[in-house]
């Protein structure tokens, strides 16, 4: 539930829920949103509780399955191709690549392609996604400061030519 | 090269931000300060934002609004607060007033010889309040419910 003036959070969410069943995880707008609300999370929280029900929910859906569960253990041991995957549990490529997709839509298990293979991991947990997030502000705040030094030169190269005249 | 900049979550409720410029406070102040020069850093090219608004009365007292808008957005996003402490050159406190959980954001410029490094404390009202600002950023984090679920991840690959 967002209260008026934030019903922009509420249209970008959906949007971006859209999007993301649509053609797979594409949240760069969202996180920016996330990132600039750093200093103030109530809002886009209300609008993220519901978000994070139907997440919860994909999970336990997910986990629901003997075969991704088994898919999970193996991923505890090790990293593993879609490939290798669908060698161990007996299965065709395809029938593998719907097993990790819902997995995967769930943050439960990451995809990484390198060539032709894909490589699929446990997905984050979370002291690893506040270090993830700490540096994606990092980010924000490393972008801002560079852009800030180019008007600090720029003000003192002002100063230059024309010395300081009295200041408050 | 930039100066590095430093983000650490310092407690349950703090975060510290932290970077060098090579010139002196009473600059780098003046850049935080004015509307017309804040709103040329404040949203980075790169991010695709644009400022509608920039008020800023950067006095103890006064108040800013910045309202942004972005492509994918539909509606503009305004952020503002209240400057609690402006002392000129060496510290700016204000709140930041769009949520009940916002931060309250204390910036200090320390003078070393001619340079200035920048801290950026924010203190947010509750653990929960930090919490829940990194869950939301995050791709899959969620506070209470997704414990459990780790729980049960941890039986599973547990070998």
């Amino acid at each position: 539930m967002c209260r008026g003036g934030t019903s922009g959070v509420r249209q970008t969410q959906q949007e971006w829920q859209s999007k993301n069943s649509a053609d797979g995880p594409k949240q760069d707008s969202f996180h920016l949103l996330t990132l600039l609300r750093a200093a103030s999370p109530g809002d886009i929280l209300n609008c993220m509780v519901q978000y994070q029900r139907s997440r919860l929910d994909a999970a336990f859906a997910a986990l629901s399955d003997a075969t991704r569960r088994g898919i999970l253990e193996r991923l505890g041991r090790a990293d593993a191709s879609i490939t290798e995957l669908a060698g161990k549990f007996h299965m065709t490529l395809t029938g593998m690549k719907k097993h990790i997709g819902v997995l995967e839509q769930t943050g439960l298990v990451t995809t990484e392609k390198a060539g032709r293979v894909r490589t699929c991991k446990l997905g984050p947990r979370q002291l690893e996604q506040e270090a993830a997030w700490i540096e994606s502000y990092r980010q924000l705040w490393h972008a801002r400061f560079d852009a800030l030094d180019k008007i600090v030169e720029e003000l003192q190269r002002t100063e230059r030519v024309h010395p300081r005249q009295e200041r408050k | 090269m930039p100066n590095p900049t430093t983000v650490e979550r310092k407690s349950e409720r703090e975060l510290v931000i932290t970077r060098s410029f090579n010139a002196p406070p009473h600059i780098v102040f003046e850049a935080w300060t004015r509307p017309e020069l804040l709103k040329r850093w404040w949203t980075p090219p790169s991010f695709g934002i644009t400022f509608i608004a920039c008020e800023v009365d950067a006095r103890t007292g006064g108040t800013y609004r910045f309202v942004f808008s972005h492509p994918a957005f539909e509606q503009p996003m305004a952020f503002f607060g209240r400057y609690v402490e402006v002392t000129p050159c060496s510290r700016i406190v204000w709140t930041n007033e769009e949520s009940a959980d916002g931060a309250l954001s204390t910036l200090t410029f320390e003078e070393t010889g001619g340079r200035t490094l920048l801290v950026l404390h924010e203190l947010y009202p509750s653990k929960r309040a930090l919490d829940d600002a990194i869950a939301s950023g995050s791709s899959s984090a969620a506070p209470e419910q997704f414990e459990l679920l780790d729980e049960i991840l941890a039986t599973l690959v547990s070998f």
